[in-house]
């Protein structure tokens, strides 16, 4: 066993490190610092700017703009860009719809979508939640009726993540009753512009707008846009499952926000001296540390048989839900760390940053919204209680 | 030994109960919380009218005499319906400092008319660097001739846009964390040289930033003792913390009641949720703590009202130790088992759920009260 990278990894180091020094944007990475709500622009600036570097998807293969790197180059990629703020880029595009096409998509699909989606000039969604399929998603509603050249489609989606800015959107819709509710499901692309489709935004509990019911009513999508088979559709979402999820553990931010944590209470005064002396708030701050500890060994263990060629399998349950809880748990000490400062609620200065002289410590403003929202964390991408029944069931045979 | 609530107490609830059900929806607490001033000054006169304002005051200044008691029936009912209007800043808080620490006149002159709804106080000990140590105190008040002359900050304060007065902890002698030289002064809300900043909470309430610039009060604007007044703020923070730990009951049997409700309707898999081993247990987990919370606060209140220092000091910090732990126990899991909807701002559950998340920070949270029922 070897915990040091190699030189050539630490030449890469050095080199994303100093691509991100000179390309970043302040402005943006300024908003990350400080939680200002990020706005489509912001995303899609940064996406253009990884894109003219060929940085953009190192997930895909190198035919397709891929970057050709080991799991431990993606690795040390994803902990440069953490320390240095970066925004985290959304995946339902570029991530995830572009590994199903990978996968199961035509030459004619990938040709026609991957251009606009590298170039950012294509927004994508992801629609699979519907208001009674959640965990239990196989138990989905939406129908997609076959009439020859297009399909006819009825239902609703929610919880759509960035559904107000999307031009496409993909889904998971019934083509058929079959005696299997996993069976008869298929995947389909949807232009979010066409006739029928309507938003309803919901706001989360930071007040915030990031996620939508759609609404689809008799929508005309036409048959070249089902990917796969028809009936394909659960194989597709299982397989998403098992590829979506390299970066799950989101070890590289939270050593990040456990910096920003430290700094926070180095600053914040408790009996005249800083919080960070304190020594119960110092063992709290150690509790979640040893924590992270263990899951960046346990991540770099399972990219290190990803390296060997090994599925991930499993682990990404494991990592899931222990990162989750300590990203939480940091979210937690954050609001602690400024006792009162944490009540007051400026939706301005979320959007917007202040304006004026800040109430109390800059960020704190942020922090309370921050921990309530961050509890989605551990309700999406699968609920941490899914994880464990799979994990129960996958590893343990119960 | 009796641990059963008194008639008059259970005649209390019970109005308080009615109150609730007919006039306090959450669509209509939503409305009051995000419009004006952030609650109803109708309800806030119907208080007065049932009485609620003088739940703790003594029968000479025209109150019930009902104690810390009674003040854990009102607040449980706080907890229950999420009240906006400003009972803990105007009565618990800055009212309970009047009848401690004032003169005769100021609680003849002071409490009748709050105990009427006719005026209301806010109480400012928060600052920038005092996080929950109530002696740490930089906002300085000199004695000029027979006045008192104020410069500093205090944060954070509950309802002072809507109070008449605000009472302000300010230091007129020693050091910056010394119990001595802490007094307390009267300030007219509108006096010169104070500056506000308003805002609402992230639990639906509204608070203030006051900056004081030579802001000038007579000398009768003293309450208690000049110097003195920690312990009074010590003993009137303590009966607040009860306080909110009783409000903290109510809002755990909400959110208890209402996640169990949810999972018996939700299904998946084929099932209500309710079947699943794993989501009941949490629920009971809910429900122990609630038990639990409930003991924690009654012997709050019971500890608050004999007045002995010591086991005051330990019940009230044990009390609010375990409101601490009913962000993860309660609070939490009542979020987690909606699923999505447990992070939308449109459900109730959420704002139960942040008020409850809140009460950690306010007054002292967990790991303060651990290390002061440790000193205790
Ligand atoms: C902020 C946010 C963004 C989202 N973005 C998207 C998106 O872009 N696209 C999309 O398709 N979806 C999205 N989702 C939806 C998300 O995937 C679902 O919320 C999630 O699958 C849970 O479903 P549910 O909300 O219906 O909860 P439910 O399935 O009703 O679950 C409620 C609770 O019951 C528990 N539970 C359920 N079944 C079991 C069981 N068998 N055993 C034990 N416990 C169980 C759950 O863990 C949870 O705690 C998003 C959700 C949120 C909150």
């Amino acid at each position: 066993m070897d915990l040091n990278y190699t030189p050539e990894e630490q030449a890469f180091q050095l080199e994303v490190r100093a691509f991100l020094q000179a390309s970043y944007p302040a402005d943006i990475q300024e908003k990350v610092a400080k939680g200002i709500a990020l706005k489509k622009a912001d995303y899609v600036t940064w996406q253009r700017i990884l894109n003219d570097k060929g940085w953009l998807v190192p997930g895909w293969p190198k035919e397709h703009g891929g970057t050709g790197w080991t799991p431990v180059q993606k690795y040390i990629f994803e902990e440069e860009c953490a320390t240095a703020n970066c925004l985290r880029l959304v995946p339902f595009g570029l991530v995830m719809l572009a590994s199903v096409l990978l996968k199961f998509g035509t030459e004619q699909q990938r040709q026609q979508y991957f251009p606009d989606m590298l170039q950012s000039n294509v927004w994508w969604a992801q629609g699979y939640s519907e208001p009674n399929a959640g965990s239990d998603l196989a138990s989905l509603q939406m129908r997609a009726d076959n009439k020859g050249e297009h399909y006819l489609v009825n239902g609703t989606k929610t919880w759509t993540t960035h559904g107000h800015y999307a031009d496409m959107i993909f889904v998971l819709v019934r083509t058929s009753q079959e005696d299997r509710k996993q069976k008869g499901i298929s995947f389909l692309l949807i232009d979010m512009k066409a006739n029928g489709v309507s938003v309803e935004p919901i706001i989360t509990v930071d007040g915030m707008h990031a996620v939508n019911q759609v609404f689809f009513d008799d929508v005309k999508v036409p048959v070249e846009n089902l990917v796969g088979e028809e009936g394909e559709g659960w194989s597709i979402a299982k397989y998403l499952l098992q590829h979506e999820r390299t970066n799950i553990a989101q070890v590289p931010r939270s050593k990040k926000q456990i910096q920003r944590l430290k700094a926070l209470a180095s600053n914040e005064q408790c009996n005249g001296k800083p919080l960070l002396e304190d020594s119960s708030f110092r063992r709290k701050i150690a509790e979640i540390e040893v924590e992270l500890m263990a899951l960046e060994m346990t991540n770099l263990r399972v990219l290190s048989k990803l390296s060997a060629g090994e599925p991930p399998g499993v682990a990404s349950s494991l990592l899931k839900v222990k990162g989750t809880e300590v990203q939480q748990a940091i979210t937690a000490l954050l609001m602690e760390a400024v006792a009162y400062y944490g009540f007051p609620y400026k939706k301005d200065v979320m959007l917007d940053g202040w304006q004026d002289e800040p109430i109390g410590p800059e960020e704190a403003v942020f922090l309370a919204p921050h921990y309530f929202d961050w509890r989605k964390t551990s309700i999406y991408g699968g609920s941490n209680e899914i994880q464990k029944n799979i994990m129960a069931k996958a590893v343990l045979g119960l | 030994m009796n641990l059963e609530l008194s008639e008059e107490m259970i005649m209390l609830q019970d109005m308080l109960s009615k109150f609730l059900n007919k006039q306090y929806s959450f669509e209509q607490r939503q409305t009051l919380s995000r419009n004006g001033i952030g609650y109803s000054e109708d309800n806030w006169q119907q208080f007065a009218d049932m009485g609620l304002l003088g739940v703790p005051f003594d029968e000479q200044y025209g109150g019930f005499g009902f104690g810390q008691m009674g003040l854990v029936v009102v607040m449980e009912a706080i907890g229950k319906g999420l009240i906006v209007e400003p009972y803990l800043a105007s009565v618990v808080l800055a009212g309970q400092l009047i009848q401690q620490a004032g003169s005769e006149a100021q609680k003849h002159a002071i409490l009748e008319p709050l105990i009427a709804g006719e005026f209301k106080l806010s109480f400012a000990y928060v600052e920038r660097q005092s996080r929950y140590n109530l002696a740490d105190v930089a906002c300085q008040a000199e004695k000029q001739g027979a006045q008192f002359c104020i410069n500093g900050n205090k944060s954070v304060v509950f309802n002072s846009e809507t109070a008449d007065k605000i009472i302000v902890s300010v230091r007129t002698s020693g050091e910056t964390i010394s119990q001595s030289g802490i007094s307390l002064l009267l300030v007219d809300k509108d006096a010169a040289g104070l500056s506000t900043r308003h805002y609402e909470t992230v639990d639906g309430l509204r608070a203030s930033e006051l900056s004081f610039n030579n802001v000038m009060v007579a000398e009768d604007a003293l309450v208690g003792a000049l110097g003195n007044a920690y312990e009074a703020i010590q003993t009137v923070i303590d009966s607040a913390t009860a306080a909110v730990c009783a409000e903290g009951i109510g809002v755990i049997a909400q959110l208890r009641e209402k996640t169990v409700e949810y999972l018996k309707t939700r299904k998946q898999f084929g099932q209500a949720l309710s079947d699943f081993q794993v989501l009941q247990h949490r629920c009971v987990d809910m429900f122990m703590h609630e038990e639990q919370m409930r003991s924690l606060a009654y012997l709050a209140a019971i500890k608050v009202s004999d007045g002995e220092a010591v086991e005051s000091r330990q019940s009230v910090s044990a009390a609010k130790v375990y409101l601490g732990d009913a962000r993860t126990i309660v609070a939490e899991q009542a979020a987690q088992l909606h699923g999505g909807i447990g992070v939308t701002d449109e459900l109730d559950v959420v704002h139960y759920v942040k008020r409850l998340t809140m009460l950690n920070s306010l007054f002292g949270d967990r790991d303060f009260h651990m290390q002061r029922f440790c000193e205790a």
